[in-house]
This record gives structure tokens, sequence and C-alpha cells, in this order.
């Protein structure tokens, strides 16, 4: 069956959501994951949105951004920001998604600002990245795999991973949580006790050299690497039917 | 009394330049862009904009040379990302502070609304552990590390209140008064109007206050906090109004795309905030297909609530 790699990449990140899991959303492709996951492996999944809205259900069609009518309709309580955010800080959300311009060594995310060939880039920000990678109990990130994209340090930490390393986290006063994922165009990154990233899995048609050659730092391989389980004809089917268009994922 | 104003009056009259203002508190959702576009009409100069994100309204204000500088997590287009006037603003010079770029105070959307609630509670900060080992509280006179005085070992981040010289927010229904129903997300906005020197309640319709009092849990405003009321259809417009009209995606698309350059977004400024005077013309301008395409298509009303004892 064909895919793209944007549902490729949907499909990895629905399955990281385990199901009954109280899940902080965020934008763009995970919004597409979490309808996937609740209509696949995760029918009782909970989606919290930073703009106040918590759902038990995917929202009835494609939205471009959480706060879209068919995201309030049908929805289980939509209140305000503080309420979600305190339920992220109080240790109830298992799981949040980000996206980033750069992500490193440590799994420390940068959305504020990156060099670029005339001086400094700004880009839009935290947002609530911050909040969810300093919060929940992990955290996902997506982005497109390249090496300047996966520096070995990230020139500013919007969003902390593993900071310098294992036990970082907790000397900087983080009540929990840390980088579970990666997820690139790529391939699947995950991270050790010492805190630093390695290879997991490749996606179908990279080499681990390509993925190599295209980091910023000298990237671990676990000795069990292996392919990225290719999207099912389920998972196709829920990412279709919900962004028609393919908006997000074509 | 009623205060009800135009739109013109109420930004002349409670947006004097150099005010800090937020705007866009209820996320992606009922921007209030009709009284963003009449601030940039008025020529407003040196404002503070606070907000969590404000999808392309906070980009409009810079690129119109009206803001002096930003307290905001996240500055851009939300579903197209960076946004070129603060771009522009931020990498070489801000429109409003010629000769210097845009100065920027990165926040959190979480420590956005704490700085709010903290002001809408009168106390000078909250704690939170959101933000520790991140850069974003570096050099940044909104956050400081502290430890609690309960636990002696436990490090938090202060975040500094914010009390805003004026908060705009765009809802479903208000009365003259100022009472104002609202619902869909809130985001921030009932922290920012608690903790705001003065409001402007910007609304779909102008109700009897009987409506309102007749459902208080969705009464989201007090009318002793509002300053003004202003009758504004569409005036959220391309953000959604749950109930009313859904978001214009495609505006958003073309504003990314029309706005460039700096003559790009003059052009579109000319368009759409020069060329009409209010939100009648405004209205007009989209033209009735546009309007049409973008209302309510199927009805989806709420179970009837029985407040009677």
């Amino acid at each position: 069956m064909t895919y793209t790699l944007n549902e490729l990449m949907v499909a990895a990140a629905a399955r990281e959501i385990k199901d009954g899991e109280v899940v902080f959303v965020g934008m763009r492709l995970p919004l597409i994951a979490f309808v996937v996951a609740k209509k696949t492996h995760a029918p009782h999944a909970i989606g919290l949105f930073e703009n106040g809205v918590i759902r038990s259900t995917p929202s009835p069609e494609l939205i471009y951004t959480m706060a879209d009518p068919p995201n309030i309709l049908g929805a289980t309580q939509c209140l305000d920001m503080t309420g979600v955010m305190s339920l992220l800080q109080s240790g109830r959300v298992h799981l949040g998604f980000l996206g980033a311009a750069e992500v490193d060594r440590f799994g420390n995310l940068n959305s504020t600002q990156v060099k670029g060939k005339n001086g400094i880039v700004r880009l839009p920000g935290s947002g609530g990245a911050c909040d969810i990678a300093s919060m929940a109990h992990r955290f996902v990130s997506l982005l497109d795999h390249g090496k300047h994209r996966l520096p070995e340090r990230v020139s500013y930490i919007t969003s902390p991973g593993n900071g310098e390393g294992g036990g970082w986290r907790k000397r900087v006063g983080l009540p929990r949580g840390g980088p579970a994922a990666v997820i690139t165009t790529k391939c699947v990154l995950r991270f050790g006790e010492d805190g630093e990233a390695f290879l997991s899995t490749y996606h179908p048609g990279v080499t681990i050299e390509d993925i190599l050659a295209n980091t910023g730092w000298k990237l671990k391989v676990a000795d069990n690497a292996k392919p990225t389980p290719e999207p099912t004809a389920d998972e196709l089917k829920a990412i279709r039917e919900y962004d028609t268009k393919g908006f997000w994922t074509s | 009394m009623s205060k009800v104003l135009t739109l013109q009056q109420a930004i002349a009259d409670l947006v004097p330049d150099g005010s800090s203002v937020a705007l866009g508190l209820q996320m992606e959702q009922m921007i209030p862009f009709a009284a963003g576009h009449e601030i940039i009409r008025q020529k407003k100069r040196d404002l503070r904009l606070i907000g969590p994100i404000s999808d392309i309204l906070f980009d409009q204000l810079i690129g119109a040379g009206c803001v002096k500088d930003v307290v905001a997590a996240w500055v851009g287009n939300v579903m197209m990302g960076s946004a070129y006037n603060f771009r522009r603003a931020t990498e070489q010079e801000n429109p409003g502070t010629p000769g210097e770029k845009l100065r920027v105070f990165n926040m959190t959307n979480f420590c956005i609304s704490l700085a709010l609630q903290a002001g809408a509670m009168g106390v000078p900060f909250l704690p939170t552990r959101t933000a520790m080992g991140s850069d974003v509280p570096r050099g940044n006179h909104f956050f400081y590390q502290i430890i609690s005085p309960f636990e002696p070992k436990e490090t938090l981040m202060a975040v500094r209140a914010i009390q805003p010289d004026v908060t705009i927010v765009h809802v479903q229904r208000a009365d003259k008064f100022g009472n104002a129903h609202c619902w869909g997300n809130f985001g921030v906005m009932i922290e920012g109007v608690r903790a705001a020197k003065k409001v402007i309640v910007c609304a779909e319709e102008v109700v009897p206050e009987e409506m309102i009092a007749s459902d208080p849990n969705r009464t989201v405003i007090p009318g002793f906090l509002v300053s003004a009321v202003v009758y504004c259809p569409y005036g959220a417009h391309p953000s959604p109004v749950q109930g009313y009209y859904k978001r214009d995606d495609d505006f958003f698309q073309q504003y990314h795309a029309e706005t460039k350059t700096p003559e790009a977004f003059s052009a579109w400024a000319q368009h759409w905030i020069h060329g009409v005077k209010d939100c009648s013309e405004y209205a007009k301008l989209l033209g009735e297909e546009r309007l049409e395409n973008l209302g309510v298509k199927k009805h989806a009303y709420a179970a009837v609530t029985d407040f009677g004892y």
C-alpha cells in the first residue's frame, strides 16, 4: 500500500498514544495523530487542548487550529487555559506533542530563534510547547530531519528536554517527564538513561548512513534498530477520512 | 447607563498611545480583528501587545507601526507558520521603533495565563513549575526563580503579574452594560478581563439584559468591569465565532501569500483596513457569497437549562 511520509509520521505519532491516556494534543500533525489513535488502538484516550478544550471524541471534521468550531462541537468541556495547564502542572497529563525547528542530542527543543545565513531567524516562539515539555509525563516531538535541524546543542532551549544529560531535569527543578521520542522525516529517535538520543527505527527506504550523515552529532544506533512500521490500512483510512484534501498529510 | 460606543469612539477614548493592550486572549477563536484594525486606522503608537498567541493580528499591528514591544508566547500565522511583519521587525527593523528591532518578551502560554491571573488576583506573582531549565526566563524580567517558603529545597518559577491598561475581547452577545455571554473556548480571556484597568467588549449582538441574566453561568464578563460595548458583527473575522461563522482558512492563507514584503503588506492593509471605515464596510468588502459560505450550515443548540426553583 502506498502512503506519504506525513502519513507515516502521523501513524508513528498516533502509536505513541496508549489507550486511556490523557494527551496534550498540540498543533499540526499531532491534531491528526490524536484522531487516528482514537479511531484505531486508543478509543479511550482523552485530548486536552491549551485553549481550554477537552475532548473524548475526535472532532467531527478536519481542524486547522484547536479553536476551530468542529473542535468545540461535542467537546467534553470548553473552559480556560489555566484549567487545562493546571492539569498538566499537577501531573494529570501522560503525553504531550510538540513541533520544533531544532531538536538536539538531549532532546531539547528550539522554536524561538535559529542562526541563519544572514543572522538570527526569528520563529514564532514557545506557545504552550515549553509548558508541555516541562510538565507532561513524557513528550514526543516531530520535525523535518536535517543536519541544521538536529544540532549537537540547540542555540536556545525553548522547551527543555534532558538538558545536558541524565538527571538534569531533576537538578533544574522540573517536576517529571522528558522526551520519549523524536519523530523525524527519516526516523524515530528515542532516549537512553543517560538522556541522550539514539536511533530506534528508520523509515522504510531510508538508510542508517543517510540518517547519521544528516544528524548534527555522532548519533548512537540501537543494537536492535529496525524499520519504522508502515501505516496500517486502518490508520490510513482514519487519516484520509479526516484530512480529506491532504492539507496536513499529503 | 449604556456603555455602547462606536468602535471609533471606544478605541479613541480607551486606547491612548503608549497603552499596554491585551488582545487575542481566546487563542485562535474570537480574535478582535476589527478593534485591531481600528487601532491601525487611528495610527496608535508605542503600544505594548500582550497575549498568548493572537494568530495574525499582532503581525498586522506590528507591520502598521503601532507597536513598541510584545509580551507573548507565540507570534505568527497559526495554520501557515511564520508571519512576515513580525520576522522583519525582530530581525531587521520595527516600523514602530525606527532604527531599532522589535523588543519581544518571550513567554509561554501558561506563563501568560499565570501573569494575567496574578494581575486579576492583585498579587505580584504566581509560582509555577513550568520553564525551569528553559531559556525563556533568561534575561526576562517577567520571571524570577524562587524557593518555596514551605518546602525549602523546592525551586519554582515566579511569573510577574500583568495588568493590561486595556483588554479587548470579542464575544457572541452582550447587553448595553457590558454583561457578556461567550461560549466556545475561553483561553485566558477571563483572567485578561479581570486583570485589566479597562475592558472593551466587541459583540456580534447587543441584546436585552434579561437575555444575559437568564443564563448567568454563561456570563463570563460582568458589566461593571467593562468600559465600552461595541456592536461589531463579523468583528472577529477571519477567526471563528462559534454559532455565528467559521474560521476563514482561505483568508489566513491569502494573508501569508500577500504580505511577504513591506510593500505587499501596505497594499493588503490598504485594501482590508484603510479602505473601509468600520465593521459594516468590512463585511460588505468580504461580500455576501463569502459571508454565506462562512455562516452556520447546521445549528447545534445546547439543551435548555432550568434556573427555576
